[in-house]
């Protein structure tokens, strides 16, 4: 106990306090941040009794020193003397609870939450709850808005009779006037709900849920939905038709879209929650409306959960739910006349396969991603190219070759690269797929030509992927059909290809192996050493450190190692550096060079590397006809 | 009671003409836009989810032809001719009905406008509702989800053709001199009023632009909506404030705002004054502010002007938002002080001359030259520089370390040379201040320094300590594990001692300082 608080003397309050009042923002923000710092130095009664109530009382400030204090007093418990004194931190929040800033409000609920945990119950009655009133009684909407985050946490652990004016405040707030206020209500509902006991769910909420999925705003009223999920939940099946599902069904049919739309992001949720039976009766029809709604927002929410809904329908009559009711729809999405439904659609269209088996897969549902494949908008093939895996366990991928082919080659050439790298990204699954022959036919051009695209992140993307390719196919394919292409761009004017050939070698030396590697490969990187370009010279010394294991100590000995004291001595101070790095740390096994690196090297700072790009930027620019490609 | 200054014809605008969008401008939409539209959003939209037979229209005689004891008949039979909605996105669909409707919408349009004891009583429900029923939709989602009201093309409305007279004809029927609010109140109501402001969120400007002129006057007509309509524009705005940073409708608000802040009585009422701080002045933290500056300065300026009191709230609270990074933001800001100089009394100006200069003197030292500029240009303004004048005592010595430092810093040859001359116009002022601060600046300086030196070495300090602490508890905590083990094994001397009691206690988390834990170990 003796040296616990015995510090105190050593830092007047005063002192900590001008800190935390500091001029500058931002030194004030940093003080606020370590306020955990100053409340252990303070010991945790002066905590209590001053650092405490001047914060209550004198911090009116910018929001985000705000949020940091409201952040910050979550964690106080231990400082201000464990849970009895818990309620110490319940002021400051309170006022930190009633700020305008959303951000700030939110921090300082989630921090009240969290310390109500640390309350034991009676303090819950005698301190938190009576916070909670105050705030949902509270003038200005933000303080009522806070409230309705805190009814759920004090609820179970409080006696009946705070119970019932628990459930009047949250009643009172869920019709109050402002729709900050019931907005936030209605999205606190489903949790609050949660919490209740049966006959109160029954009794107040569906009755609130019932008029907040009726107010006149839109807002209010999409917040209804996310909460059904949860009310549905808690009720038992025979209620559920009487107390949950006018509502539900007005909500698919909602006038705003925005609600429809909240249905068809939810309906997964809803379906689960409400069970089979509901489901059959009411949420096929629902959903078949939802697929074809008016706003292009609402279809595409709804195209993806098709794969979702299906899955989750009872499995008795699953198929023919699915042939008659819910296929018509998707084949009419497949045509949709906006891009991002029919994209929606084309990211789980292919699941649905496994649900329906081989022989439907190649009568209903074959021509649809046939179409898909073919769709003008790059997005929607990219998604059904994505997806192979799903219809290849079912009917095998031949059966899209034909159309495959076609797709992807247009992917490939795609103007934007960013749809190039998704093609790229599916290489190698396709690869897997379709087999070597068909892919040496047909996708190998492909492949190499990518090694020149005039974007970085394509040719980089190329590198990885042959690296995949020959893990696949094996060395020997390696050495056959894009190794000696490879090595040949080592030849190119552009300097950008000829690094992307260290890069191949780089990526490809590891599953090419020993024989390769050191064989074809090495010989052409040591005589990039002599290359004009400082750029291709220090991506040679990082090269040979690269593919160092992988050769055997004999050619490190005499190829290897002269090329790299030659490099050492460079002009350029990038390539020396580069070049020393792999004397220096030569990879795992390789213990040749360790002798060798003490003599060398002077103690050589790691930051060194941050320093090296604009001299680099700069050589670029300075290189002989290197084409800025 | 307050009033609300009602010009005649157009409200008091402080920026844009209030003029109802000309012909030219209906017509002549950008084809580009045009066709981007039509091409986007070929479904269909929200308006028409509900007309499942369409009803086949047939014209009727023109009301100009029609005998006076028919006239209202005809009348409203056109009015509910009107409520039939048509597809404009499919823009070959039912060509007659359109025609039909366009031709009858006109009539309406030009009997309410130019002959007189058209508007009788049972009129007022059928024409409340063609309104209704032809305005209130659910707009549709933007075509584009960042749409930059700056940067992007608006989608316009599709059926604007008739929606356009729809409105113009409720523009006139407010404006008709028959026009009784006793009857409207009736049908204009609450609901119908929130609906309507709903309808400013609308992309298409041409819209907006009516809603505007139709809001005001039925702010101005109908005296019992007028508190609801200032609480629901209120919600409106600390939505787009603290939740969805959205709404399209923000500067036709305001600028009705700004006639109906123009007519509120002295003193001002609290009402009013929270409306001001907690409103208006967040308003300045959203993001595209540069739509609606103008408009919301106008309007702050106006609480000034009203009420002289009122200076230090802005003031502070443009202070407490002021941006960090967004120097096209801070340029606005700064405009926007120069505006509220400009009206500023003496004596409110010096309540808030200390925190204002500081913040002046930050922006004079920003590396954005037009922050800078802007600044500096305040020494420009003969007002605010009697104002300067008047308090130098206070103001030089606020201003003066950052003006030394950054006239010989600044990269930007015309903000050293605005600089030179703000400092000669000091000099000029009070010589004697000038020198004495010239001659102080070093030691300043200093003195800075070492208070620097002195919080770093605080902060070293109580680190140290939390570090010590730390340390004591861990190992408070291990000699209390080692007694448990002890206990546990069954050779301690007295089993039943409160340190085994502890037992259940987790260990302190590294952040906190667990009392349990120090007491029982020392």
């Amino acid at each position: 106990m003796a040296g616990a608080d015995g510090d105190d003397s050593l830092y007047p309050i005063a002192v900590l306090i001008d800190e935390l009042r500091n001029e500058d923002v931002q030194l004030r923000l940093n003080s606020i941040k370590k306020l955990s710092t100053i409340a252990l130095a303070l010991g945790v009664e002066r905590t209590r009794t001053e650092l405490l109530p001047f914060l209550t009382d004198t911090i009116y400030d910018e929001d985000e020193v705000l949020l940091a204090l409201a952040e910050q007093l979550g964690n106080f418990t231990m400082l201000v003397g464990g849970p009895e004194y818990v309620h110490c931190l319940l002021p400051p929040l309170e006022s930190l609870a009633t700020v305008e800033e959303t951000v700030v409000r939110d921090k300082a609920v989630e921090s009240l939450r969290k310390i109500s945990q640390e309350h034991s119950p009676v303090d819950l009655e005698v301190h938190f709850e009576p916070l909670v009133k105050r705030l949902a009684s509270g003038d200005w909407f933000t303080s009522r808005t806070s409230a309705c985050g805190l009814f759920s946490v004090c609820y179970p652990r409080v006696s009946s009779t705070v119970k019932a004016e628990i459930r009047q405040h949250f009643r009172t707030l869920c019709s109050d006037d402002t729709p900050m206020v019931r907005r936030a209500a209605a999205s606190k509902l489903g949790e609050f709900a949660k919490v209740l006991e049966l006959e109160y769910v029954k009794s107040d909420i569906i009755s609130l849920f019932t008029a907040l999925a009726s107010d006149e705003q839109d807002s209010v009223r999409l917040l209804a939905v996310e909460a059904c999920v949860s009310i549905a939940t808690l009720l038992p099946q025979e209620d559920l038709e009487t107390l949950v599902m006018p509502t539900l069904r007005q909500a698919a049919e909602d006038k705003s879209w925005r609600v429809r739309y909240m249905v068809a992001d939810k309906f997964s949720e809803l379906q689960k929650a409400v069970g089979p039976e509901i489901t059959k009766n009411d949420l096929v029809p629902a959903f078949q409306n939802l697929l074809k709604d008016c706003e292009a927002e609402v279809r595409a929410a709804a195209a993806n959960k098709v794969k979702e809904f299906c899955e989750n329908l009872p499995e008795d009559n699953r198929e023919q739910i699915i042939m008659t009711h819910i296929l018509p729809c998707v084949k009419e999405l497949v045509s949709d006349t906006n891009q991002h439904v029919k994209s929606a659609l084309a990211s789980v269209i292919m699941g649905l396969s496994t649900i329906l088996g081989k022989d439907n897969t190649i009568e209903h549902l074959l021509p649809l991603f046939l179409a898909q494949l073919k769709d003008e908008c790059p997005e929607v093939r990219l998604n059904i190219i994505s997806n192979l895996d799903c219809v290849n366990e079912v009917i095998g991928i031949r059966q899209l070759s034909q159309s495959l082919l076609p797709a992807i080659v247009e992917l490939a050439e795609d103007a934007k690269w960013r749809v190039r790298l998704a093609i790229i990204e599916y290489m190698p699954l396709l690869a897997g797929q379709l087999g070597v022959e068909f892919f040496d036919e047909k996708l190998n051009t492909l492949c190499m030509a990518w090694l020149i695209d005039h974007v970085y992140a394509i040719r980089e993307a190329a590198t990885c992927n042959l690296m995949k390719l020959v893990e696949k196919f094996g060395a020997e394919w390696a050495q056959n059909t894009i190794v000696p292409k490879v090595l040949g761009m080592a030849n190119d004017p552009n300097y950008l290809h000829r690094m992307t050939t260290l890069f191949c070698i780089n990526a490809l030396s590891k599953a090419c192996g020993q024989e390769i590697t050191t064989k074809q490969m090495l010989p052409v990187v040591l005589k990039m050493s002599n290359d004009q370009v400082a750029n291709v010279r220090f991506n040679v010394a990082k090269s040979l450190q690269k593919i160092g294991p992988i050769l055997d100590s004999n050619a490190l000995q005499t190829e290897v190692k002269p090329v790299l004291e030659k490099l050492a001595s460079d002009t350029d101070m990038d390539v020396k550096y580069f070049a020393q790095e792999a004397i220096s740390v030569p990879p795992s096994h390789s213990s040749l060079f360790t002798p060798l690196a003490a003599v060398i090297l002077e103690p050589q700072s790691p930051q060194r590397t941050t320093t090296f790009s604009p001299s680099v930027r700069w050589k670029v620019l300075a290189a002989d006809g290197a084409t800025s490609c | 009671m307050e009033t609300t200054k009602l010009p005649p014809s157009s409200p008091s605008s402080p920026t844009t003409s209030f003029s109802v969008p000309s012909a030219e401008k209906v017509d002549g939409f950008p084809r580009r836009s045009m066709r981007r539209a039509r091409q986007r959003r070929s479904h269909s939209s929200s308006q028409f989810r509900y007309q499942s037979s369409q009803v086949e229209l047939t014209p009727l005689p023109l009301l100009k032809d029609a005998p006076v004891a028919e006239l209202h008949d005809l009348f409203c039979k056109k009015l509910q001719q009107c409520c039939v909605l048509f597809d404009f996105l499919d823009c070959v669909a039912d060509l007659k009905g359109k025609e039909i409707k366009r031709a009858a919408l006109n009539e309406l349009v030009e009997s309410v406008a130019t002959s007189r004891g058209v508007l009788i009583e049972p009129l007022y429900p059928e024409a409340i509702k063609m309104i209704s029923v032809n305005i209130f939709r659910t707009l549709p989602p933007s075509e584009n989800p960042e749409f930059d009201p700056e940067e992007d093309e608006p989608t316009l409305e599709a059926s604007w053709p008739h929606l356009q007279l729809v409105y113009e004809f409720f523009l006139r029927f407010l404006e008709s001199p028959d026009f009784q609010p006793s009857m409207a109140k009736r049908y204009v109501d609450q609901k119908f009023v929130l609906q309507l402001l709903e309808l400013f969120d609308s992309e298409d400007p041409r819209e907006r632009e009516y809603l505007k002129t139709i809001l005001h006057r039925v702010y101005g007509k109908l005296l019992g909506l007028r508190a609801y309509i200032r609480k629901q524009i209120n919600n409106i705005f600390l939505r787009f404030i603290y939740e969805t940073e959205h709404f399209n409708g923000v500067a036709e608000l305001l600028e009705i705002l700004g006639s109906i802040i123009n007519g509120f009585a002295l003193p001002l009422k609290s009402e009013h004054k929270q409306f001001l701080v907690r409103v208006l002045i967040p308003l300045h933290t959203a993001k595209s502010l540069s739509i609606f500056h103008a408009q919301l300065a106008y309007c702050v300026v106006q609480f000034m002007e009203k009420d002289a009191t009122v200076t230090e709230y802005i003031i502070r609270g443009l202070l407490k938002y002021w941006p960090k990074t967004c120097t096209q933001k801070e340029v606005m800001f700064l405009g926007e002080i120069e505006e509220i100089l400009d009206v500023i009394e003496p004596s409110q100006f010096m309540r808030i001359q200390e925190p204002l200069f500081k913040q002046i003197a930050a922006c004079i030292s920003s590396p954005h030259f037009q922050v800078a500029e802007r600044a500096l240009y305040f020494w420009n303004n003969e007002y605010i520089l009697s104002l300067i004048e008047e308090n130098c005592q206070v103001i030089l010595p606020l201003v003066f370390a950052t003006l030394y430092r950054v006239s010989k810093e600044h990269w930007n040859q015309t903000i050293v040379s605005l600089i030179y001359n703000v400092l000669k116009t000091f000099m000029e002022m009070n010589s004697k201040l000038f020198d004495d601060l010239t001659a102080s600046y070093k030691v300043e300086k200093q003195k800075e320094l070492k208070r620097e030196r002195e919080r770093a070495e605080l902060w070293r300090g109580l680190e140290e300590y939390q570090e010590r602490r730390m340390q004591m508890l861990t190992e408070a905590a291990r000699n209390q594990r080692n007694l448990q083990e002890r206990g546990e094994r069954g050779d301690t001397l007295n089993p039943s001692s409160p340190q085994t009691a502890h037992s259940d206690q987790p260990e302190p988390k590294p952040s906190g300082a667990s009392s349990g834990a120090g007491e029982s170990a020392t």
